[in-house]
């Protein structure tokens, strides 16, 4: 399952952070970020909850760039 | 600017004229030294707060932390020159961070700027339609309105649903689907579509479609949800990055460590701690990656949001950095270099001496095919009728009877008219004989004697032609014709097109299979194969090439998805237009990672060996990438 977020953040390098920190997270195959259209698409692994994956994808993401938001 | 940036202006602001008034200030000592942390705290408060932040979240790379060790260690050997009885620069430190937050807060709103600038061209919403309801005109949401309403639209807007003009005639402005600037007429029965923008007249139309099924619904998805994959420019530069940063925060610590100990062991000479010191902190303002990793997705999301301008829709920035390396290019022809129009292209009435008068001519010829076409609904014979308007005079026509995959008989004015294949004229008893034009072949006996034939024909598309040697100029080393119709027609498309090679008879199937050839044929040059169709027999191929682009006008939605590039007028035209784009902005993205990368790298040299100081390391890091970003925006003015 794919999902697109809106996000908020200031630099292109913290986006790319992001990606990685999103990626990183269990429960998501895939991410990408998109720094120009401030969007971030999660590609879910079956059977997860992606309200649930979300909340962890923030937490990593806020601790790779303090100043960054992805709007749930 | 928003708020943010407007706060961040006042405190640059306010940093640097306190800088200046200092500049001229006569004190010295430790006083000095305070008042010259309030301009670098008041411009970078921020930076050490998010650097500490970093630190406890074990993210030491990242440029917040470059930049409070840079400066804070630039202050720190200022301090020490103080100590040591000399007059410390803290200017340096303070200057490097205002730059930094300078070129920040530029970045911040070039970028913001530019995301506004391609929002507002792709902005073909529109915001409301006019809803008649019980005779009134009310104004709701598009999306609310059910196919088969009547809507009024009235000069200066949108349409906003697909609708048919029911009343009233006008001048259409379809300029941000396609590109194209001229005005288009339409009248009663003709069919808009959303988007376009109604310029003269007030019209009444009836949508047939829902607002989520609408045009500009479709095109909107496609470019919101476009970019999303990246290409490999941004990738090997979000690696670069990633790779960049702490290799040359090491090489700072090397050099601060190293040297100053080899020094003194191996060369007999002083430590010179103060020094390597310094060009260690230059060292770190250089290694931020912001210049390069900024510059390459704003490049592409600008050069595709030029290209949407001029109605080239591009799924993606790895589809525009694989089409400018298109360098073969297969067509189909249905549709995409024709125009999908069967039309009467010539009529050969029999001409035989020995038969006298009696013999038609060709209006007449045309005249008895229409009057027995007169109630089938097949294409050809729509373009039969449509080849001899005013078909209903006063013959009487009469025992209509068509004859699956044959034709049609019928009585005209008591004479037995047969119109069809050849199949047909030979089952009828008509000696009849094949033309040299090439086209669907429609023989006509008149009882059951030869008439002659007419020839029916798919119509080029007007730029076909040179949309086809702009390829050619643009570089493309090879253009191939794929199509399901017969080897005469496609023989004679391509010579009248001036394409070499050409496959005719080919079923989808056969196409995916001749797309993998020449993709397995081009795979040793480098070069990409891009596919242009647009029926949904082509969706397969477009899927499978490495560029599939699609005629998004008339091409089926199934088409259209598949595809990685979307031509919204349908021009073939567009496909060179949307190559020379793609080149330029890919060209783009090679200068500035030539040039990011070239000035850090002869600014690292420079600052290892004592040359650069701090003001160069600044140029090296804001300067570029103001320089990047600048070069990046010419990306959406395209050619």
């Amino acid at each position: 399952m794919k999902k697109t977020y809106k996000i908020d953040v200031d630099c292109a390098n913290c986006a790319n952070k992001m990606e990685e920190a999103a990626r990183k997270t269990p429960g998501v195959r895939d991410a990408a970020v998109n720094f120009m259209t401030l969007k971030m698409t999660v590609e879910f692994e079956d059977g997860q909850d992606p309200a649930a994956v979300m909340q962890a994808v923030l937490g990593n993401c806020k601790k790779v760039e303090d100043d960054c938001e992805i709007f749930l | 600017m928003n708020k943010k940036q407007r706060r961040m202006l006042v405190r640059i602001v306010l940093a640097a004229s306190l800088l200046v008034l200092l500049f001229f200030l006569p004190v010295t000592g430790p006083l000095r030294f305070a008042l010259y942390l309030v301009p670098y705290l008041t411009v970078g408060y921020d930076i050490l707060i998010r650097a500490a932040k970093g630190i406890r979240n074990r993210q030491m790379f990242d440029e917040n932390f470059l930049m409070a060790v840079a400066t804070l260690g630039a202050l720190a050997l200022a301090v020490c020159d103080e100590l040591t009885g000399r007059e410390g620069d803290y200017l340096e430190a303070i200057a490097v961070m205002l730059f930094y937050q300078v070129g920040e807060l530029f970045q911040s709103c070039a970028v913001g700027r530019s995301r506004r600038n391609i929002s507002a061209l792709m902005d073909i919403r529109p915001d409301t339609a006019n809803l008649e309801q019980d005779g009134n005109l009310v104004s709701v949401d598009p999306a609310g309105v059910p196919a088969g309403s009547i809507i009024v639209v009235r000069p200066g807007e949108k349409i906003p649903i697909d609708s048919v003009i029911i009343e009233g005639s006008s001048s259409l402005d379809t300029s941000a689907l396609t590109g194209e600037s001229a005005p288009r007429g339409a009248g009663v029965g003709d069919e808009a579509v959303s988007g376009c923008v109604n310029l003269t007249h007030v019209l009444r139309m009836r949508t047939i479609r829902e607002f989520g099924e609408s045009t500009v619904s479709k095109i909107l998805d496609l470019v919101e949800n476009a970019s999303s994959q990246k290409s490999r420019s941004e990738n090997f530069i979000s690696r670069f990055a990633r790779v960049y940063t702490p290799v040359v925060c090491c090489s700072a610590l090397a050099l601060a460590i190293l040297p100053p100990l080899i020094r003194p062991l191996f060369m007999g000479l002083s430590p010179n701690w103060g020094d390597w010191l310094y060009r260690a902190l230059t060292f770190l303002v250089i290694s931020c990656p912001c210049a390069l990793v900024i510059s390459i997705p704003l490049t592409f999301f600008a050069g595709i949001g030029g290209a949407s301008r001029e109605g080239v829709l591009v799924k993606g920035s790895n589809f525009l950095e694989m089409l400018s390396e298109a360098d073969c290019v297969a067509f189909d022809k249905t549709g995409t270099l024709t125009q999908g129009v069967f039309e009467v292209v010539a009529v050969h009435p029999e001409k035989n001496p020995l038969r006298g008068p009696g013999v038609p001519d060709e209006t007449a010829l045309l005249h008895l095919a229409a009057h027995v076409e007169r109630y089938s609904t097949h294409p050809i014979a729509n373009s039969l009728r449509k080849a001899y308007p005013n078909e209903a005079d006063g013959c009487i026509v009469e025992d209509v009877e068509e004859l699956a995959g044959l034709g049609v008989r019928a009585r005209v004015n008591g004479r037995l008219i047969c119109v069809g294949n050849s199949a047909f004229m030979d089952s009828a008893g008509a000696a009849w004989h094949p033309c040299t034009r090439a086209g669907t072949i429609i023989h006509i006996a008149i009882d059951g004697e030869y008439a002659g034939h007419i020839v029916i024909s798919d119509v080029m598309k007007p730029h076909a032609k040179e949309a086809i040697a702009a390829l050619k100029k643009a570089g493309v080393k090879r253009a191939v014709m794929l199509t399901g119709d017969s080897a005469a027609a496609a023989a004679q498309a391509a010579e009248e097109l001036g394409l070499e090679e050409f496959c005719a008879e080919l079923l989808p199937a056969d196409k995916v299979a001749k797309v993998e050839e020449l993709l397995k044929e081009n795979a040793g040059r480098g070069g990409r194969v891009a596919f242009v169709g647009d029926g949904i027999n082509d969706a397969p191929v477009l899927s499978r090439a490495d560029v599939g682009i699609a005629m998004g006008a008339m091409g089926s939605d199934a088409a259209v998805e598949a595809a990685d590039v979307v031509l919204m007028d349908d021009d073939p035209l567009k496909i060179a237009k949307a190559i020379r784009i793609s080149r330029r902005c890919l060209g783009i993205v090679r200068q500035n990672i030539i040039f990011s990368i070239g000035v850090k790298l002869a600014c690292l040299a420079l600052g290892a060996l004592g040359i650069a100081n701090m003001w160069l390391a600044v140029f090296a890091d804001v300067g570029v990438m103001i320089l990047a970003v600048l070069n990046a925006v010419r990306a959406l003015f395209t050619i």
